[in-house]
């Protein structure tokens, strides 16, 4: 299976020569930044997802707005496709660029424009680091509550376009739940203000419309995000399990206790011993499985609460539960947890990491599917699972140098994927379709539901410019990929060609 | 009394795909109580209060799926029974009010700025195209990133861009404990109180001022709410204070009161308009002053001017309001007909609920 934009799977790209798109820009936009030569546009060649390489016909480094939307004028006029780019850190492909078009990097737009501590938001440009927002609104007892793994180097642009999670979704939300307004460029060059400083907006929901939407719909250009006071109190209680059933029930349990902890993280056996020897968090290397639970909120609460969760994983059968004695415990804790995919890769010299996400009730079924992939492939896999959320991140092992390996890997991960979508769940909880699970969209989503999310796009970019090849199949592509969506037992489209 | 489930999804796909052969608009209606919030749609009635009940609650995975029809207070009702329920605190107006208004005209209660609005809890749908197909977006999963956020769309959307037959939503338990306390203050000291215990990890889950006193609701753990009530002080409000003014029943909303009903939609922190001083004006804030009701004389226009200069906007109440909504910015509003042009390219969904063009 290659990932990489199939003209006749994804539909026909405008042939531009380098050349002349490089004139007509430098003669446009005389003062920004473009490189096209090869060892320049090498850095560029890919993000997060680092399997996948092209080198992009020429990247553009703007430093003004007004450049982004002659930038986009001129492109749309000429028919050339755009894929916009932040940090880089994506792990689906999202920013993958493509052969025939420009990259545009908003790395450029890296200010902080406002820190409002009455109005409780923060105003920034694109290119503004996820942790800067929390550092600057820091002073104020503030901070912006969505933290991917990533968040020391993502940016907020990859974050709306990504609908970025992270370890304490369940209570405080994803970008979406946190973002207030965007302002974006449409393809056409036309700015425009997605929602307001206000907590609505009349019109569409156009703000949940453009988060997550993967770069499909225009470029962000600044966004405003609300931020919340910091908890006064944080705990975090560590429990270990002889069998990761139990593991997964006793998550249930918390819930269904009324507890809303603030972050509720899961790992397994081969987790736990890549991150215990990365990391030393203390972690039990005997355990099957370990559940992290954080508390938060005002301490007495925070105190009755864990009184609570800690009665709950007794009685669901832990093995040892401890609480963090002080911060610097806690943050060792979390250590372990935040560096898992790192901790894993020491392991392995490749690692294909899912994003799949289930309904909690199916955890024990799913796992035992994967590690029934995993002993029938030979690679092994490691599970590190946002328990309180449903998201799950199993990590496949690999070897890209060993022949056929990279390929089984991205099998087993598509395998996995449909088992998350059979449970009830989706292929991606956090990470984006991008262009890694193009083919399982397939398998999420029937035709009918896919030609929407065309109509959705042509709403935006008519001519499909904006990273084509990403976050939507086309339906060839699905009729070709193997993994139909049969839906009440009846082939949809039974007028496309198979092959 | 809660009805027998029924799924009428078949025969709604039909009408649907009728209407968009004949291009015969349709104006969709569930309990018909919020029918004033909104431009007038003349086309042919759809009902869809017989596509009703609950298909799916599991309350540790803290996800429900209700169909259009379904009354909210048969939702809530379910939800209570365990301990739980809709964080957003959806305003009825009415004993019929469904779960497609709900959804449809996004409106959300006093705790909407500490708890997240109705788009907020929506995680998946259920909609009927223009073409007369069933589809499914989302799903019963907190995090789901797969396609466009179609779901969330939908909330607020009106029904012009396609008929929701059903809706999966995050629920939350409810906290233990609750207690909600009246302090007479003016207007200015409650806005700069606001401000700085908005900055602090109180449990305050509503904040409404009028008739001189700023009103809380304390949510929470047992300890935090206590520590907070003694650090607050004031006298005890009932809790049914907040049902009043989420159902507009309080003397303020009275209908005698001739002058039209405005709901001001401003940022946090805003502080009172020039406006609102004026001696034909009364204004009751909610939402810690983020939403204002206002009972006004002065015209429309210099209303909204007032409003977009404050960075907010205003939205009419009294019913048969030519233009209920904002205008919309020309880039955002080109933007609204293309959307409505491939999604109902025939204009069946509700025309001209949301705007003339929409």
């Amino acid at each position: 299976m290659n990932i990489l934009y199939d003209e006749r799977l994804d539909g026909e790209l405008p042939a531009n020569d380098k050349q002349q798109v490089l004139e007509r820009l430098q003669h446009a936009l005389p003062s920004l930044t473009l490189l096209h030569r090869e060892e320049d546009l090498r850095p560029f060649e890919c993000d997060g997802l680092s399997a996948y390489r092209v080198l992009p016909m020429l990247v553009a480094l703007p430093d003004t707005l007004e450049q982004v939307e002659q930038l986009m004028r001129t492109c749309h006029d000429m028919g050339v496709p755009v894929v916009t780019r932040g940090a880089g850190t994506g792990l689906s492909g999202g920013a993958l660029p493509l052969e025939q078009g420009v990259l545009l990097v908003m790395s450029r737009f890296k200010q902080i424009l406002e820190v409002d501590p009455d109005a409780r938001v923060a105003r920034v440009q694109p290119g503004v680091r996820n942790l800067a927002i929390s550092e600057a609104a820091a002073p104020y007892g503030l901070y912006y509550a969505p933290d991917p793994s990533s968040q020391i180097a993502c940016s907020i642009g990859g974050n709306v376009a990504e609908n970025a999670g992270g370890v304490h979704c369940l209570k405080y939300g994803l970008t979406v739940h946190n973002v207030l307004k965007i302002e974006v460029i449409t393809i056409e060059g036309e700015r425009m203000t997605i929602g307001s400083d206000a907590f609505d907006s009349p019109g569409f929901d156009l703000l949940a419309l453009f988060t997550g939407s993967e770069g499909m719909l225009g470029v962000v250009t600044e966004v405003t995000v609300k931020l919340l006071p910091q908890p006064e109190n944080a705990k975090v209680l560590m429990a270990s399990f002889d069998d990761v059933e139990k593991a997964g029930k006793a998550v249930g349990d918390i819930i269904a206790a009324g507890i809303i902890p603030g972050g509720l993280e899961m790992m397994d056996k081969l987790a736990i011993k890549a991150a215990e020897d990365f990391v030393h968090a203390g972690y039990p290397m005997e355990a099957e499985a370990i559940l992290l639970c954080e508390l938060d909120g005002v301490e007495a609460d925070v105190d009755d609460d864990c009184d609570t969760v800690r009665g709950v994983l007794e009685g669901a059968g832990a093995i040892d539960i401890s609480l963090a004695r002080d911060d610097a415990e806690r943050a060792r804790f979390w250590a372990g947890r935040k560096n898992a995919f790192p901790a894993v890769g020491r392991m392995a010299p490749d690692y294909y990491c899912m994003d799949g996400t289930i309904p909690r009730r199916e955890l024990p079924r799913v796992l035992k599917g994967i590690a029934a992939l995993s002993e029938e492939s030979g690679l092994p896999v490691a599970n590190v699972f946002h328990a309180g959320d449903g998201n799950m991140h199993p990590l496949v092992l690999f070897d890209t140098n060993k022949p056929g390996e990279l390929e089984l890997a991205e099998e087993v991960g598509g395998k996995i994927l449909e088992l998350c979508v059979e449970a009830g769940g989706s292929i991606t909880g956090e990470h984006g379709v991008g262009r890694e699970k193009i083919n399982q969209m397939c398998t999420q989503f029937q035709p009918d539901e896919i030609t929407v999310f065309h109509a959705v796009k042509a709403a935006f970019d008519e001519r499909r410019l904006l990273n084509p090849g990403k976050n939507i199949p086309t339906l060839q592509r699905c009729a070709e990929f193997g993994a139909m969506h049969v839906h009440n037992n009846e082939l949809p489209h039974p007028d496309l060609p198979r092959f | 009394m809660a009805r027998q489930h029924q799924d009428m999804a078949e025969a709604l796909c039909e009408r649907v795909r009728q209407a968009d052969h004949d291009k015969t608009p349709l104006k969709i209606v569930g309990g018909d109580t919020k029918a004033f919030y909104g431009r007038r749609v003349e086309g042919d009635i759809l009902s869809t209060r017989d596509h009703h009940g609950i298909s799916h609650y599991d309350p540790v995975e803290l996800i429900i799926s209700v169909r259009a029809g379904t009354l909210i207070s048969e939702l809530e009702a379910a939800l209570d029974a365990e301990g739980q329920r809709l964080p957003f605190e959806p305003p009825h107006f009415g004993e019929s009010a469904t779960v497609g208004g709900m959804i449809a005209t996004g409106l959300s209660g006093p705790r909407r700025p500490w708890a997240g609005s109705v788009r907020d809890f929506v995680l998946g749908s259920r909609i009927i195209t223009h073409e007369g197909k069933h589809l499914r977006f989302g799903g019963e999963v907190m995090k789901n990133v797969a396609g466009y956020d179609l779901s969330r769309l939908m909330a607020g959307a009106q029904g012009t861009l396609g008929l929701l037959t059903e809706v999966s939503l995050k629920v939350l338990p409810k906290p233990t404990a609750t207690h909600s306390l009246r302090l007479a203050m003016p207007l200015a000291s409650a806005l700069e109180s606001l401000a700085e215990w908005g900055r602090q990890p109180l449990p305050i889950t509503a904040a409404a001022y009028h008739d001189g006193a700023l009103h809380l609701r304390l949510e929470g753990g047992p300890s935090s709410v206590a520590a907070t009530r003694e650090r607050l002080g004031g006298d005890v409000l009932d809790d049914e204070f907040w049902t009043q003014l989420r159902e507009h029943q309080l003397p303020f909303f009275a209908d005698t009161d001739e002058r039209p009903l405005w709901r001001l939609s401003l940022p946090n922190n805003t502080p009172a308009l020039e406006l609102e001083t004026r001696s034909d004006t009364d204004v009751l804030y909610d939402w810690g002053g983020a939403q204002r009701w206002v009972r006004t004389s002065i015209d429309g226009r210099s209303l909204r001017d007032a409003v977009a200069t404050a960075g907010g906007h205003a939205t009419c109440y009294t019913p048969g309001a030519s233009d209920p909504f904002m205008p919309l910015a020309p880039s955002v509003a080109k933007y609204h007909r293309r959307l409505k042009a491939t999604l109902d390219p025939n204009g069946i969904f509700n025309p001209g609920r949301l705007y003339a063009e929409v």
